[in-house]
């Protein structure tokens, strides 16, 4: 402690800075992952969307020095990827599970690919608000340091639940996803709103990936992921479709993957692989918790292939 | 010429190369370049252990008569006789270096009991005389010597006292860096220990940055690592302003303030040594091992942060090393559960086979090896 350790309540801190520092990828997938099912589609190719948005975000603020232009370009490679995926699944006969898987594979590939140049040099980083300013101890300050995004991602959690509650375009997007035959009978364009909220999840995952590349863990590299976009699909449905809930969902998840460092570097070392599965281990307790036998899965979109 | 003659190019390169690497044809193996394979488990541009090796096999691109074949990302799984087979058929290997731990058993066992003409030398110190073929071989170095000088730099900067250890599996070559690391500090300051976390796998980002973060957290301030790709763990350790110790191969760019040394392995000693061997028709040495002394490992240029007492210890400690009047392991040295884990009066020197299955974490270090 005399050399400056927090000791025992470092480990709670390491949490809640964890949860800053790591769950926003799995806010912007699962944030986005919640519109494109709202609206009746999966699109399981969001882990190779987080990757490729993650490569060209490093590679465009490498090249241009901006690293708010990455993300925008991340964005963009998103909103293509998943116009792709959306535009693949309307032709007949499509599924779109393994389209994602497919769309997943090819998008790894490709960024592996194009991102071989891109491993080596430095691209300069987002920068962070100091949130900690008031605090005298440099491990809090530390761990209120918190990125733009990870507010850009608690807003658009919060703005797209009002909307999908309150808009008109909420509406159609809901009605899109719960019945495509009375959706039709209003003359909504299923077909088109799937396109956009399949699009604009893609450019959710995109931003998801520049975090990734230009703020944290902050290099691009192949391991860069190591499968946070599945996972963030997977917390979706653990949140039942809603994305206020997506937020804590992540949130814990970001928290929980920080406790096994945490734990053994205040000493507690005893079985760390047993605290490296924390996270797993606590979606799976919190379904079992939360699932009933007199209810199938509540909040589920109606026309989701997956659950009907 | 030949080209007038029905021969399959295959048989004709796989029989040009079979004759060069028994040395019966003088002249073969001056028309034809020799063809020398490498296989990485990952990409070679990692700023570890891939590029370690990438960097020694660019060197022996710029010799003479020697042509080098490259291929990256390949798993440890069958994929990697693939391509070792393709090596030899097609492009005329006739040395293969695999360079990655689990490449060895069965891959590269089964793949060389199929071609008994072509040299294949592993790196990781698994071939074992009379248990394994002869064109086969490993090497290996003791890299432990590199990361001792390491914690002497360390310990000799550090103000907290706290030396933090970023690594990726419980294993004895792990270990023996991280005991080293901790002995090299403690030479010159009893009183530190080393915090070592252990991610779990090779090449997990995520992980290794919150593991330093919250080394960081708890007022370390001096970082080294064994994981593949060391450049996660130094740029975060840059950002946060503390000070770090590479691994694998010179990092020093990414951390231009914090950066003190690092422990480098100097692969392109032993592969020039094999290539001179094989040019000169001497047969392949098949066990292959060496530290500081024969030039296999090497430590980084000293970073602007390192103070002329810590040069002055490091290169003390070095020297003895060299003419071999310090032994790293000696007793009495107990692990960090009070157990005596080398007697008094016992000191090993680095080959001691029994070093080779360490399984403790010195007094000194937190952590626990499960």
């Amino acid at each position: 402690m005399e050399n400056g350790g927090l000791g025992l309540w470092g480990v709670p801190l390491a949490m809640l800075a964890g949860a800053i520092r790591v769950s926003t990828p799995f806010i912007f997938v699962s944030v986005g992952e919640c519109l494109t099912e709202r609206s009746g589609r999966i699109n399981l190719g969001l882990e190779g969307t987080l990757v490729m948005g993650a490569m060209s975000a490093y590679a465009i603020a490498l090249t241009t020095g901006s690293p708010w232009l990455g993300v925008l370009v991340a964005a963009c490679v998103g909103l293509l990827l998943g116009a792709l995926h959306a535009g693949i699944c309307q032709l007949p006969r499509v599924n779109d599970i393994a389209t994602g898987i497919g769309l997943m594979l090819l998008a790894t590939g490709l960024a592996f690919f194009l991102g071989k140049p891109y491993i080596q040099p430095k691209a300069p980083n987002l920068g962070a608000i100091e949130l900690g300013w008031w605090s005298g101890i440099p491990q809090v300050r530390q761990a209120l340091q918190v990125n733009y995004l990870f507010v850009v991602g608690i807003v658009s959690a919060f703005a797209l639940a009002w909307a999908l509650k309150n808009t008109r375009w909420g509406l159609i997007v809901r009605l899109a996803g719960e019945s495509v035959d009375a959706a039709l009978a209003m003359g909504v364009p299923v077909g088109r709103v799937r396109l956009i909220a399949t699009a604009i999840g893609g450019a959710f995952a995109g931003v998801g990936g520049a975090f990734l590349s230009l703020y944290y863990p902050g290099s691009w590299n192949e391991g860069l992921s190591s499968g946070q976009g599945l996972m963030a699909v997977a917390l979706v449905i653990f949140a039942r479709w809603d994305p206020i809930r997506c937020l804590w969902a992540s949130l814990l998840f970001g928290a929980a993957g920080a406790i096994s460092p945490a734990l053994q570097s205040v000493g507690i070392t005893e079985g760390y692989y047993l605290f490296s599965a924390a996270p797993y281990v606590l979606t799976l307790g919190l379904m079992i918790a939360t699932c009933s036998p007199e209810r199938a899965l509540r909040g589920a979109p109606g026309e989701l292939g997956a659950v009907r | 010429m030949i080209d007038r003659f029905t021969i399959g190019r295959r048989a004709l390169l796989g029989g040009a190369a079979g004759a060069a690497a028994l040395g019966l044809t003088g002249g073969a193996d001056a028309q034809k370049p020799l063809v020398i394979g490498f296989i990485y488990v990952g990409p070679r541009d990692d700023y570890g252990y891939n590029q370690a090796h990438a960097e020694a096999a660019a060197i022996l691109k710029k010799m003479p008569g020697l042509k080098v074949q490259e291929e990256e990302k390949v798993p440890e799984t069958v994929a990697v006789e693939k391509t070792m087979e393709s090596m030899i058929n097609l492009d005329g290997a006739t040395l293969v270096f695999p360079t990655s731990f689990g490449y060895f058993d069965p891959y590269m066992l089964k793949v060389a009991g199929k071609y008994p003409k072509i040299q294949f030398r592993h790196c990781g110190g698994l071939w074992t005389e009379g248990k394994h073929p002869m064109n086969t071989g490993s090497y290996f170095g003791y890299i432990d010597e590199a990361q001792y000088i390491s914690g002497i730099v360390a310990g000799m900067t550090t103000k907290s006292g706290k030396l933090g250890f970023v690594a990726a599996k419980p294993i004895p070559q792990v270990l023996r860096n991280i005991n080293a690391f901790t002995l090299g500090a403690q030479s010159v300051n009893p009183k530190i220990t080393t915090q070592v976390i252990f991610t779990g796998d090779w090449a997990l980002p995520v992980k290794e940055a919150e593991a330093t973060n919250s080394m960081i957290a708890q007022g370390v301030d001096a970082v080294a690592c064994h994981v593949d790709s060391p450049k996660v763990v130094i740029e975060t350790a840059e950002r946060a302003g503390i000070f770090t110790c590479g691994y694998h191969c010179n990092q020093a760019k990414l951390a231009p303030k914090g950066y003190l040394t690092g422990a480098e392995w100097n692969w392109e000693r032993v592969y020039v040594g094999f290539v001179e061997s094989l040019k000169a028709n001497k047969p392949l040495e098949n066990f292959v091992r060496g530290g500081l002394k024969e030039g296999y490992v090497r430590t980084s240029a000293y970073g602007p942060a390192v103070s002329a007492a810590a040069k002055e210890k490091a290169d003390a400690a070095k020297t003895a090393i060299l003419n071999g009047s310090l032994a790293i392991y000696k007793g009495a040295l107990k692990d960090n559960k009070g157990n005596t884990v080398i007697p008094a009066g016992t000191s090993y020197v680095i080959t001691e086979p029994k070093l080779e299955s360490m399984n403790y974490l010195v007094e000194g270090v937190v952590g626990s090896t499960s």
